[in-house]
């Protein structure tokens, strides 16, 4: 077993044993990052000297008594959460050099708990996409097969995570982006619910959306994390103040006499007939673990991808107005200002960005708005009392994350606007802002398959409990990839 | 609903990003593959259902008007591609009818 194998908790063990210092941790991780992610490419940016000099302070203070689960523990950022000191592009080329001057508050809150910062992953840019092909910078490749995609938008979190290039990481959600790469890549992705995370320094794409969320290989560790970074926050007023419980006294193996909801709209026509499979047979192990589950109706499922495609542009279009050229980043000059920021924003912005933004602004556009936005925020009520009603029957809802496995880089180069029917299930959970996770729950071609447990707001602890009792209740979380281009059949 | 090159003209001139002819003419097709999706919705009974801004029962949340450090000037500039003097230098605004 090598060091960059171990999971946070498993960290944990052997540092305040004394087995290991982080500085060995910290080491392995960096060699194990030198050796894979020229095939990988999940970092868009490693910081060795930064994190063998957090190693150091770490073991330092574990040397004069303190010791916290996080303490000298590698972990890895997505880069649209800002990183002070440390460049942050949001995979844009219009913000390449960007150095913040501020630590977003999940990141101060990490950095304060001793952890060590390996480096920024890669994302689609500005968090819009599911497969991290559009960010600004090159494609990660998901480490289960080299030709196909980790997902996105935390592409890198994931494919860093199978690879062992990190030990824990931190990601981003506003549709599906921390479960659907999960799911791509065998790794657990929590989204908590909206409210339950400070989004303060965490460059905005759909402000009633994003959310950080934890992506880990074990749910444990998603436990351990979210107990740091959960919590109100004065800088952040969408920051609920709804106290903060200890999420690892959840991991509770018994499920007995839990009501499980599966909704009869999420097995899709024309869903991966293996992916199908690897889910009913989840499902059946829930049963087996006490679990009763009877199925459910979210009427509304299906315009959960138009209310999202509506909604997420028109506040992307507010939030990337801030993007000018004006106090940081690209900064094209122009013949007066306005042709500065077209061009600036012509050129530093890639296609799926301007497409949302376009998309957006006319969702938003005098003459539309009623039609378009204004509708789509009335169905999105309509969409979070279908959950309310079905969460007043059962404990947690459950249906697979996504209904396909990590398709090959370029599939949908040809019509990128496809992409967007393939999150069905991840986006209408999100639109009602409820807790979400995605756990391994199987394979399907080779290729990881996962399955999605939600709750109702503010009730992590049960998303957590059921997840934890499923995954101690299988072997999914242990298999690794080969690394190398060829999906290998998985012996179950 | 079908957007032509000229709608996109006009949203690209609203969101302030310069666009070749051929990225005129691709938006135009994907916006409109988009809309379709979109009109989907006009079949949802919304008549009298609130619209969600956000899903949290919080309004107005307020603080205690106390100035606490922030930072520093330096700090601000040190990202700015033209700073002069403390400030931000900027195209002149005025002069061009918008």
């Amino acid at each position: 077993m090598e060091l960059y194998q171990l999971t946070i908790h498993e960290a944990w063990e052997l540092l305040r044993k004394k087995e290991i210092s982080s500085v060995e941790l910290t080491e392995s991780v960096l060699r194990r990052i030198e050796e894979t992610d020229d095939k990988i490419r999940a970092y868009l940016k490693v910081t060795p000297d930064l994190a063998l000099q957090q190693a150091r302070e770490a073991d330092e203070r574990r040397a004069a008594g303190d010791d916290t689960p996080l303490l000298g523990v590698p972990m890895a950022i997505k880069d649209v959460i800002t990183t002070k000191g440390i460049e942050t592009t949001a995979a844009s080329k219009i913000l390449e050099g960007y150095v913040p001057p501020y630590d977003a508050t999940v990141t101060g809150k990490i950095r304060e708990a001793g952890a060590v910062i390996l480096g920024k992953t890669n994302l689609d840019e500005f968090a819009m996409g599911w497969s991290t092909e559009n960010s600004g910078y090159f494609v990660t490749h998901n480490p289960w097969d080299l030709d196909r995609v980790p997902g996105g938008s935390s592409g890198g979190n994931a494919a860093a995570l199978a690879a062992d290039e990190t030990i824990g990481s931190l990601g981003t959600d506003t549709g599906g982006s921390v479960r659907q790469p999960a799911s791509f890549c065998n790794v657990v992705g929590l989204r908590p619910s909206y409210g339950r995370v400070s989004r303060y320094g965490v460059i905005a794409f759909a402000s009633s959306l994003d959310q950080v969320g934890p992506m880990t290989k074990d749910v444990r560790d998603a436990a351990i994390l979210l107990n740091y970074i959960a919590g109100r926050d004065p800088k952040d007023s969408t920051s609920v103040d709804v106290p903060v419980p200890d999420y690892t006294a959840a991991l509770d193996a018994d499920i007995k006499g839990m009501k499980v909801g599966l909704p009869k709209e999420y097995f899709v026509e024309g869903m991966d007939p293996g992916v199908e499979k690897a889910i009913r047979e989840a499902i059946s192990t829930l049963e087996e673990l006490g679990a009763e589950v009877r199925e459910v109706s979210l009427p509304h499922t299906k315009y959960g991808v138009p209310v999202y495609y509506l909604v997420a542009p028109a506040e992307a279009s507010a939030n990337l107005a801030r993007y000018d050229g004006i106090r940081y980043g690209l900064s094209i000059p122009g013949e007066d200002v306005w042709d500065s920021y077209e061009k600036t924003r012509g050129a530093g912005f890639g296609d799926e960005v301007r497409r949302r933004i376009l998309l957006g602004t006319y969702a938003l556009s005098a003459g539309y708005y009623d039609a378009y936005y204004l509708k789509a925020q009335k169905v999105r009520t309509l969409i979070k009392k279908d959950f309310e009603d079905a969460l007043d029957k059962v404990d947690v809802i459950v249906g697979p994350t996504i209904p396909m496995i990590a398709f090959k880089i370029g599939q949908f180069s040809e019509d990128p606007t496809a992409m967007y029917l393939t999150d069905i299930l991840s986006l209408p959970n999100a639109l009602a802002g409820l807790p979400a996770i995605s756990v391994p729950a199987g394979f399907s071609e080779g290729m990881p398959v996962g399955m999605q447990i939600m709750a109702k707001p503010f009730q992590e602890e049960v998303v957590l409990h059921v997840a934890y009792a499923f995954e101690q209740a299988t072997e999914w979380r242990k298999f690794k990839p080969p690394l190398d281009a060829k999906a290998q059949e998985v012996k179950q | 609903m079908a957007l032509t090159v000229k709608d996109v003209e006009h949203i690209a001139s609203l969101a302030k990003i310069s666009l070749t002819e051929e990225e005129k003419e691709m938006f135009s097709h994907q916006l409109t593959v988009i809309l379709g999706y979109a009109a989907e919705l006009q079949e949802v009974d919304t008549d009298d259902i609130p619209p969600t801004a956000t899903v949290l029962p919080v309004r107005n949340v307020m603080r205690d008007d106390v100035p606490e450090p922030s930072l520093t000037q330096e700090e601000v500039l040190a990202n700015a591609p033209d700073p002069v003097e403390g400030f931000f230098r900027v195209k002149s605004i005025l002069g061009r009818p918008s």
